[in-house]
């Protein structure tokens, strides 16, 4: 019965979102204040509907419902409640519906904080994103059911992917979700502005906040997803050029994009075309990622053949979602006029050239990502690209684009000249190339690339410092009412970039020193490694509430002195018979120790990887940095004072009414 | 207003692309070098960098080239298959290490097994650019005249080894 509720409540919500998607739009254009104004209590019952639906699958999978397919392939009675209920978006039909019940949400909230919108402009907004509602709705009533029976019930479930069993598994997707879905908040602004012909300052006020949070979403999300790979995969490496990872990536490429340009189009009114095709494109790139990841084509294009229906819907979909807008960009796009000159010198120059940059990075990595799949496709079998295609391809762009960083914010808008930026930019420029030059030999060893990374680092470091300095000095003020009186946005942005410098040294000296090694190991051997000495202390069976697992104990010490003690798993899941390493990490500032059990050998020893990984920890702590950035740009105070004007004007119009 | 139409044209110049890929006929679009001579190299050995070897070294001999390295996820499908058909001493298989470090290589033949006869390290593949590698992993069926007489894209199955690799290095054997 309560499946059947969720379904019924998805067909629901589709009606609402088709009435949310046509009649404000249409009121809009014709000027129907009614019309225009059904846009919020639409939206607000369409989340009503969508989180019953949701509810439903939750209670499905946790009162182990296995009439139910989809929670009899993505469940097991051994299962544990918390990877049950995660185990709702584990698999292709929940996780779309976690993206409309996503989708819905930022819906929701763009109808709380639009009260300064003008209606029109709402209507549209909030009708362009039930459009999308509606076409994520209809895929999972047509093609894509979770609450489809199975009949007869199974016994039991076939588990949850081993892979997805784990802590961070619960919260990734959806932090994840909220970063793609939160693009459609900005491409939804793009298409009403384009609609409403009011592509202005304005526009670009009202969307930089949200832009920036779905941004925010999608940086703590792939910094989730990479933290995950790294403790759960067992090969210590943080990235792999991963085409599930590329999905995520590609987006947060243009959506940085996106941000900067925004800044751009409500400063000086300058991009705002390239705005709105920015904002088009990172949300058609949430949609591809979303697909790729979700609808089987990676694993293998004939999963396409498996469910042609499926394939050709979402082939459909793009086209029109991603057509449809781009038409509509060639053809209200022109009518746009093309804001503040500025010279080849100046911030909006050097804006300009690191977006450039970014689309470029992000179409590299589209075309390493999609040329395999197009390969097999073609019937040559699959094959891989691999890190190298993306190393040779994202060093020679990001370098230039970490350079510029460093300069962006020290140039003036309209106009800056070279030897006065020269003269601003010495005292960074001397101390990175010092450091990119000494630091490596102090290290241990020197090397191009290591000295490349470290002088991007410390260029970005320096020269934010700088800016703060700059910024700060002067005044007799109190040094704190001076760094308060500076707008949050300010510091949003400084912080965001130190992130970076963070993230750069973090990757630089991981990739420049770690080290490793595999060794056969019998019970109370020992082995070395970056000044550590690691004794093995054997295997030990555990039984776990899925899984059987061999815990290995590695004893680490240092000149004698126990520092820490290292323990991996080698976990076997019983109902999928699929084997899962756990690595044992001992993380910190400066270095972290990695080991990873390997297979059992002949007279009880054991293969063991373990691993010296130095500073790899920096790299999600400058993701950390780069998010907290993003909120503090979020919460400026002119947003807020905005609103509190807005209550204001409210009041005063109702006094006077009265 | 052209220039605002470019987006939209790219776009749909990358769907009908796809769809036709989707649609095509699934067959192995012939690579330019099949019935021409395998082009030339001498690259050091994987095991001992300081010797080289070259393909003339094969002059004489039916030979598997296979491309391969320990990044690509899809190579780790057929190196069973490989360390099987070393075992039979069918065909002397050559390994061509594609754009990969040498430490894990090694380590990658160590895990699991090594079916290579030799195998050489093309660290900037540019050997890889003569023989126009698509990505790896790629096979290349070479005669005694060091002709190409077959490539593969993507890994060897047990299908593509039973029906059309091994009829066709014994026919190569017997002339």
């Amino acid at each position: 019965m309560i499946p059947e509720i969720g379904h019924f409540s998805l067909i629901l919500a589709l009606l609402v979102a088709l009435a949310l998607g046509t009649f404000p739009i249409i009121g809009a254009a014709s000027g129907n204040a009614v019309w225009m104004g059904l846009a919020r209590p639409l939206a607000r019952t369409q989340f009503l509907l969508i989180a019953i639906a949701f509810a439903c699958l939750a209670y499905a999978f946790a009162s182990m419902d296995y009439s139910v397919a989809y929670v009899a392939t993505n469940s097991n009675s051994k299962l544990p409640i918390q990877f049950r209920i995660a185990a709702v978006w584990g698999g292709h039909e929940g996780s779309l519906l976690l993206w409309a019940m996503i989708l819905s949400i930022w819906t929701v909230a763009v109808s709380i904080f639009s009260k300064h919108l003008p209606d029109d402009m709402r209507a549209r907004i909030l009708g362009v994103m039930g459009l999308i509602s509606v076409g994520f709705l209809l895929f999972m009533l047509m093609v894509s059911n979770p609450f489809e029976r199975l009949i007869p019930a199974a016994l039991d479930g076939r588990d949850l992917n081993p892979l997805l069993q784990d802590p961070g598994m619960i919260f990734h997707p959806p932090m994840l979700y909220m970063g793609y879905v939160g693009f459609s908040v900005a491409f939804a602004f793009a298409i009403a502005a384009l609609l409403g012909g009011q592509l202005d300052a304005a526009w670009a006020r009202w969307s930089r906040p949200w832009t920036t949070m779905a941004w925010v979403f999608l940086t703590l999300g792939i910094m989730g997803g990479s933290n995950w790979a790294y403790y759960e995969l067992g090969w210590g490496g943080w990235w792999f050029w991963d085409a599930v990872e590329n999905a995520s990536f590609m987006p947060w490429l243009v959506g940085t994009a996106l941000i900067h340009s925004l800044a751009v189009t409500e400063k000086r009114g300058s991009f705002k075309a390239w705005t709105v095709l920015l904002a088009i494109c990172a949300f058609s790139l949430s949609l591809l990622g979303t697909f790729l990841v979700r609808s089987g084509v990676l694993t293998s294009v004939h999963a396409f053949a498996t469910d042609p229906r499926r394939g050709l819907f979402i082939l459909v979909f793009l086209v029109v979602v991603i057509g449809g807008s781009l038409a509509l960009f060639a053809w209200r796009a022109p009518t746009v006029g093309r804001g503040g000159k500025f010279a080849v010198v100046s911030r909006e120059s050097f804006l300009l050239a690191n977006n450039v940059l970014l689309a470029v990075a992000a179409f590299s990595v589209l075309l390493g990502t999609l040329y395999p799949l197009f390969l097999d496709a073609l019937s040559f079998g699959k094959i891989s690209v691999g890190p190298p295609y993306f190393d040779t391809v994202f060093v020679p762009l990001m370098t230039p684009a970490l350079f510029l960083m460093g300069i962006g914010p020290i140039a003036r808008w309209k106009n800056s000249s070279l030897p006065e930026l020269a003269m601003r930019l010495r005292w960074a420029f001397g101390v990175s190339v010092a450091t990119a030059l000494i630091l490596p030999v102090l290290l241990g060893h020197w090397t191009p690339m290591i000295g490349l990374g470290l002088f991007l680092a410390f260029w970005i470091f320096a020269n934010s410092v700088n800016l703060v300095y700059q910024r700060l000095r002067g005044t007799e003020q109190p040094l704190f009412s001076r760094i308060t009186s500076i707008p949050r946005s300010w510091w949003g942005m400084v912080i965001a970039h130190l992130g970076i410098a963070v993230f750069a040294l973090g990757v630089t000296i991981v990739k420049g020193f770690e080290s490793e090694i595999a060794v056969r190991m019998l019970p109370g051997e020992v082995a070395h490694l970056a000044g550590y000495d690691f004794t093995f202390k054997g295997v030990e069976e555990i039984q776990g509430p899925n899984y059987t697992a061999s815990r290995g104990q590695l004893l680490v010490t240092k000149n004698g002195a126990v520092r820490t003690t290292l323990s991996s798993e080698k976990r076997l899941y019983t109902v999928q018979n699929m084997p899962m390493t756990e690595a044992g990490i001992s993380p910190a500032i400066i270095h972290d120790l990695y080991a990873s059990l390997g297979e059992p050998l002949e007279d009880g020893a054991w293969s063991v990887r373990i691993y010296y990984k130095p500073m790899v920890e920096w790299i999600w702590f400058g993701c950390l940095m780069m998010g907290l950035g993003g909120l503090l740009a979020i919460s400026d105070r002119r947003y807020r004072m905005r609103k509190r004007l807005a209550k204001e004007a409210d009041l005063k119009l109702n006094e006077a009414l009265v | 207003m052209k220039r605002f139409l470019l987006p939209l044209v790219i776009f749909l110049v990358m769907v009908g692309f796809l769809f036709v890929g989707l649609n095509l006929d699934p067959r192995e679009v012939p690579s330019p070098l099949v019935g021409k001579p395998a082009p030339q190299f001498s690259l050091p050995r994987l095991d001992n960098p300081e010797q080289v070897f070259s393909g003339n070294d094969m002059l004489g001999k039916v030979w598997l080239l296979n491309v391969w390295a320990s990044w690509c996820g899809a190579c780790k499908e057929e190196h069973p298959l490989l360390v099987s058909l070393a075992k039979t001493g069918f065909v002397p298989l050559v390994g061509m290490d594609y754009k990969d470090t040498r430490d894990e290589a090694q380590q990658w033949l160590v895990q699991g097994g090594n079916p290579y006869m030799t195998t050489v390290i093309d660290v900037d593949g540019r050997v890889g650019i003569n023989y126009g590698v698509y990505g790896v992993p790629e096979t290349y069926v070479i005669d005694k005249k060091g002709i190409i007489a077959y490539k593969k894209t993507g890994p060897i199955t047990m299908q593509s080894l039973r029906e059309v690799i091994v009829p066709l290095v014994k026919k190569l054997q017997a002339e």
